[in-house]
């Protein structure tokens, strides 16, 4: 019942900032297609057969996902900090684990929701087939939960907004650019493909990618292995401060 | 730094306890240990017989924690903050309960205005009906009436006054000390962490305040007399005393013995 009430609050609250939590994110993916789309129409071919903007559509739909997954519990939980009503729910016989998996599953829904409103905005400009769903389902359900808890993780660590903007600017964004969403790291040096590698938001937007196309740079079951002992990794994290009560509970 | 130490205290069920002390004597970190918003690095504490630490959802289901800050969640009404608050500690179908304490603090018609548009004051009274939506049998008031005015502070003490008659525990923290003395049955007092005095309010004012009765004394002709009184019985006393001088009597005060003397004596 706790997590059930935990998980609506914060549902509810990402809805009624929906132009600002869903809108947005709908017109800023919109605007790369059209400009990344464009410029790189006809110089870049990744996929055989596979025109650069239904390429590009995929990578911009899981970057969504990811960085509104990963926005949601995070801004949510410094701004309860700060402001000090985290407090009604510290004082509530809720247990850290419905408090880790509320803040998740409702990032996952907000990160869901956004990547289903990009897809179906994209989706007009381009053709896209969608070889292996299940694949797509997968890494996206599994990223967003990765983004979520990465979310957390940040919020419960930051004290300050800034704290938590240097994670989003120097984690979260280069990690999610350099992921390959506009590129296949099949076009990178050798050096900078390898460093790729260490990427998880890569072996995402890759897993995601290869649903739509069938094909992918890396195996999606090895890719889906990855995300899920990231997953498994920083929920480990999360549950571990969560419980001692590390910069919640003095 | 130590913010409370060997602090014992017990509190009995329906009590109306007063935690008395100046600034940073330890009260409100004392009231978030209990409340599990802050650990203690040793002791113990339950809350009707539930262990905060160990059997901590029972403890927070007896506990409602009327916190000193006032501090809401903007993106919601008052009817949806209560609604998730009463969510939170499992219940379901509480609109009744719901609806009746936000008549009683006076907020039916602001049920469904967003936080931020509230005065202090009713963000204050939502804070009460917040700590009062899962029906608890203990509150815990940190400093309740700090900023309120005199209308919603008289309000709130009756609402108050009549929870404890109902029979719920009330624990008070306060810097209006004549509010701890006219609503407390016992009190604690606290200074750098320690509890420095704990007994009934009469006793403490009887043992501490008690000697110090002054009666001022305002004579016909102007003059003014003070008597310096051990105790009321030896008032007739010393008046008869200044009659006898021919002194006529045309104004009498007495000084109370208070809480502000006691709290000044324990605590500077």
């Amino acid at each position: 019942m706790g997590f059930t009430t935990l998980f609506r609050k914060e549902m509810l609250r990402f809805l009624k900032v929906s132009v600002q939590t869903v809108a947005a994110p709908v017109l800023t993916s919109a605007l790369y297609l059209v400009i990344f789309g464009q410029v790189l129409e006809g110089r870049m071919q990744v996929f055989e057969g596979v025109r650069y903007a239904s390429f590009l559509v995929p990578g911009l739909v899981m970057m969504s996902v990811l960085q509104n997954a990963f926005a949601n519990s995070s801004s949510s939980l410094i701004q309860s900090k700060i402001t000090g009503n985290i407090v009604f729910i510290l004082l509530a016989p809720i247990s850290y684990l419905e408090f880790f998996w509320a803040y998740v599953a409702a990032s996952v829904a907000r990160g869901l929701a956004v990547g289903a409103c990009v897809l179906a905005v994209t989706a007009w400009f381009v053709e896209l087939r969608l070889e292996a769903p299940l694949w797509t389902a997968a890494f996206a359900l599994l990223g967003a939960a990765l983004a979520g808890a990465l979310g957390l993780l940040a919020g419960i660590v930051s004290e300050k907004i800034d704290q938590l903007a240097a994670f989003q600017n120097f984690v979260i964004l280069p990690l999610t650019m350099l992921s390959g969403v506009f590129y296949s790291i099949h076009s990178l040096p050798p050096f900078w493909r390898e460093i790729s590698h260490a990427n998880p938001f890569f072996y995402m937007i890759d897993g995601f990618r290869y649903g739509f196309f069938g094909a992918a740079d890396i195996a999606p079951g090895v890719s889906l292995g990855l995300v899920g002992a990231a997953f498994v990794a920083v929920a480990a994290a999360c549950l571990l401060l969560l419980k001692s009560g590390y910069k919640l509970r003095t | 730094m130590q913010a409370l130490s060997g602090v014992t205290l017990e509190i009995a069920q329906g009590e109306f306890f007063g935690l008395l002390g100046p600034n940073g004597a330890g009260k409100t970190t004392l009231i978030n240990v209990v409340a599990g918003l802050a650990r203690a690095d040793a002791g113990a504490v339950s809350v009707m017989g539930a262990d905060t630490a160990t059997e901590y959802r029972r403890a927070r289901r007896m506990l409602g924690v009327v916190p000193q800050e006032l501090v809401f969640d903007p993106f919601f009404t008052v009817r949806e903050t209560l609604r998730l608050q009463s969510g939170y500690f499992g219940m379901r179908e509480n609109d009744a309960w719901i609806e009746e304490v936000m008549h009683h603090l006076d907020l039916t018609s602001k049920a469904n205005a967003n936080m931020r548009s509230l005065s202090g004051g009713m963000k204050r009274r939502v804070l009460i009906a917040q700590a009062l939506v899962h029906k608890p049998p203990v509150i815990i008031l940190d400093e309740p009436t700090a900023g309120v005015d005199v209308e919603l502070r008289q309000d709130l003490w009756q609402f108050v006054r009549r929870l404890n008659a109902d029979g719920h525990t009330i624990v008070l923290t306060t810097h209006y000390l004549e509010e701890a003395e006219l609503h407390c049955s016992r009190i604690a007092m606290l200074k750098a962490g320690r509890v420095v005095a704990l007994d009934s309010t009469r006793n403490l004012l009887a043992r501490f305040a008690g000697s110090r009765t002054t009666a001022r004394v305002v004579a016909r002709d102007g003059r003014n007399f003070t008597l310096e009184l051990s105790s009321y019985n030896e008032l007739e006393t010393q008046l008869a005393r200044l009659r006898a001088q021919g002194v006529e009597i045309a104004d009498l005060e007495l000084d109370r013995p208070d809480l502000e003397e006691v709290f000044l004596r324990l605590t500077s």
